[in-house]
């Protein structure tokens, strides 16, 4: 069987949960093999290959983190060219599909991002309009370039050789052009990624103040969740805006979405409403989040959210 | 400091909408069109640049490039509105169907003929959300890919200058920087985008636009248009809308009512 290429999403050699993903639906369209790029990529290997990667490519290059996508991409078509994979797959995040674009044009593919399967034919299946419509798409030239996005497939192991093999990569000047000056990271007090986290817990301007956002943190806490904030919320300066769920922040679609305090504004559900499942709290009982909410409770956040914590908790024993 | 600002047309993200059963592409006729929101914001962000530039004794122009039907013209007229100097309208019937990477080589055509430091794009569409534009003109381009900014600084020296963007990252942000000619996205954070004054609209009316065919522009028919698509929609389905679940009012028990709900779907 063919080669299948996995970027693997990772932070100093430590995968994300979207690596193991990609991994399991690879080995239902060929041979895994996963690509490490960046400081600490060496480290990876043992935790890839019990997810099936037959091989893992590795270069830990100085251009890979001090600049934006093109290095990467550059890594990624000298390996489509030397291997001849089926198909490539990344993460459907930010940078994922940066690198992806880039990587299709090097080689000439055509490119399909936010998939949320692929079938061993090579059939990808996108949401769009907001998952009102799903489309069957298929690439017609080169090696077809696809992003996965972030709980598409139950990550199951499946131990594999995990053959390490170091990728001497050359990087052109365009690799070059946008350097990374500075790295910044704000900490988020240990909480799952917000991409990766199968229960999201969201919350907006009816928390009130950056103190309001303690019962968001405490529910999402007890249920192993990631935090999320509407603009209103990170734009009054009560959460980070890297935690900003929506057209410009994130997008997420974890198995469980739970908005308090949010109206559900178009920019917003841009983010949130391929949720599996959809929570609401608002005190609004014609708050549009309604609209979409599989459970919607009409009612004070202040008294609700810490509530629900105190069951979730019992519940838990 | 000269800036090119792509500007796209969207359908309205109120309104329903479509792939059309003949060919499967977006339907672009029946719907209400605006200019893509966050497009306003890199408009805003290039006015502002130039003012810069302008008061400290520089000069600077704005144009517009758009790809799209003839009625992307309404949205051009917008961006003039803004107080963009100038336009260039690319629309051709053999575009129609385009994808992503075709875009992005029509676009890198019709900017190999024009004179810029830099490019400035808003971050995502609404319609397509695929968010990689600006990675992918930088591919083609050779030129810098500085996406996702909530920053952008700008200074000239003669005709070099260098630009340094913040660009928001999943645990934080990095400070990206480069030498013109650059390529920019933005995100809304960046500004608050201005209204057209009345006196912009009748400006705008006689600020030039150039309307370019693909001949024009140099670009080969065969590499555009939704037969030599590199990615094809084989099928599509509509979804029902997602139908409004119970809706429950809190009779201080909202919290246990919540929980009830989550067992029964097994989330806890
Ligand atoms: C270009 C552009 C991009 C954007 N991108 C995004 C984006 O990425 N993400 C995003 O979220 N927004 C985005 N927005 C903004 C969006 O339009 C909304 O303004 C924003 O989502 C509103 O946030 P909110 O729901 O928290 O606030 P509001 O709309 O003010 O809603 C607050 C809600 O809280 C409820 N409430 C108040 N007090 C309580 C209480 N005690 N208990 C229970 N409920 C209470 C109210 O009933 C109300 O429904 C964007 C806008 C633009 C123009």
């Amino acid at each position: 069987m063919a080669e299948v290429l996995v970027l693997v999403d990772h932070a100093e050699g430590t995968p994300k949960k979207v690596a193991y993903e990609l991994l399991t639906l690879a080995r239902e369209l060929g041979t895994p093999s996963a690509v490490v790029l960046g400081a600490g990529a060496s480290a990876a290997a043992d935790r890839l290959a019990a997810y099936g990667a037959e091989t893992v490519y590795v270069s830990e290059a100085e251009e890979l983190d001090g600049y934006l996508a093109g290095p990467k991409a550059s890594v990624l078509a000298q390996l489509v060219a030397d291997k001849s994979p089926a198909a490539v797959l990344l993460p459907s995040n930010a940078e994922g599909k940066e690198v992806a674009a880039r990587l299709a044009v090097k080689t000439g593919s055509g490119l399909i991002t936010d998939a949320v399967g692929v079938t061993p034919d090579l059939t990808a299946e996108q949401p769009i309009f907001g998952g009102s419509v799903v489309v069957q798409s298929r690439v017609a030239a080169g090696t077809p370039v696809i992003t996965v996005r972030a709980n598409s497939t139950a990550p199951t192991e499946a131990p594999a050789s995990g053959t390490v093999e170091q990728v001497s990569a050359t990087f052109s000047d365009a690799d070059r052009a946008a350097r990374v000056v500075d790295h910044v990271v704000e900490d988020k007090g240990g909480r799952p990624d917000l991409g990766d986290a199968s229960i999201v817990v969201s919350g907006g301007r009816g928390v009130g103040a950056a103190e309001g956002f303690g019962i968001i943190e405490q529910l999402a806490d007890t249920l192993g969740a990631a935090v999320g904030a509407s603009r209103a919320a990170t734009d009054a300066g009560w959460y980070p805006h890297q935690n900003q769920v929506g057209q410009t922040g994130r997008t997420v679609s974890p198995q469980l979405y739970i908005a308090a305090g949010i109206s559900g504004a178009i920019q917003h559900r841009a983010g949130m409403q391929t949720s599996k499942t959809i929570v609401a709290i608002n005190k609004d009982p014609e708050a549009p989040i309604f609209e979409l909410a599989d459970f919607g409770l009409v009612g004070d956040l202040f008294t609700v959210v810490p509530q629900l914590t105190e069951q979730i908790a019992k519940r838990k024993g | 400091m000269n800036i090119v600002v792509l500007v796209k047309q969207v359908p309205d993200t109120w309104a329903e909408r479509k792939l059309s059963d003949s060919d499967k592409t977006l339907d672009r006729a029946s719907v209400d069109v605006v200019m893509n929101e966050i497009d306003e914001y890199a408009v805003e962000e290039a006015l502002r640049l130039k003012e810069a530039a302008t008061a400290s004794g520089g000069e600077a122009s704005v144009t517009i490039l758009t790809m799209g039907p003839e009625r992307a013209v309404e949205t051009i007229r917008k961006a003039l509105s803004m107080g963009a100097d100038k336009a260039v309208h690319l629309t051709d019937p053999a575009l129609a169907g385009s994808d992503a990477l075709q875009t992005s080589y029509a676009l890198a055509q019709v900017l190999s003929t024009l004179e810029y430091d830099l490019v400035i794009a808003g971050s995502e569409a609404t319609d397509s959300r695929m968010s990689i534009m600006t990675a992918l003109l930088a591919e083609r381009t050779g030129q810098p890919q500085l996406s996702g900014a909530r920053k952008v600084t700008a200074s000239m020296e003669g005709t070099a200058g260098t630009v340094r963007i913040e660009r928001q990252t999943e645990n934080g942000y990095d400070v990206v920087e480069a030498s013109t000619p650059a390529l920019v996205s933005v995100v809304e954070k960046i500004n608050e985008p201005r209204y057209p004054s009345f006196k912009g609209i009748m400006a705008a009316k006689k600020k030039p636009l150039t309307t370019l065919s693909i001949a024009d522009a140099g670009i080969d028919a065969a590499q555009v248009g939704l037969a030599s698509a590199p990615s094809q929609v084989a099928s599509f389905a509509t979804k029902p809308p997602r139908s409004a679940g119970q809706v429950v009012k809190d009779e201080g028990d909202g919290g246990v009512k919540i929980v009830e709900f989550l067992a029964a779907q097994k989330l806890v």
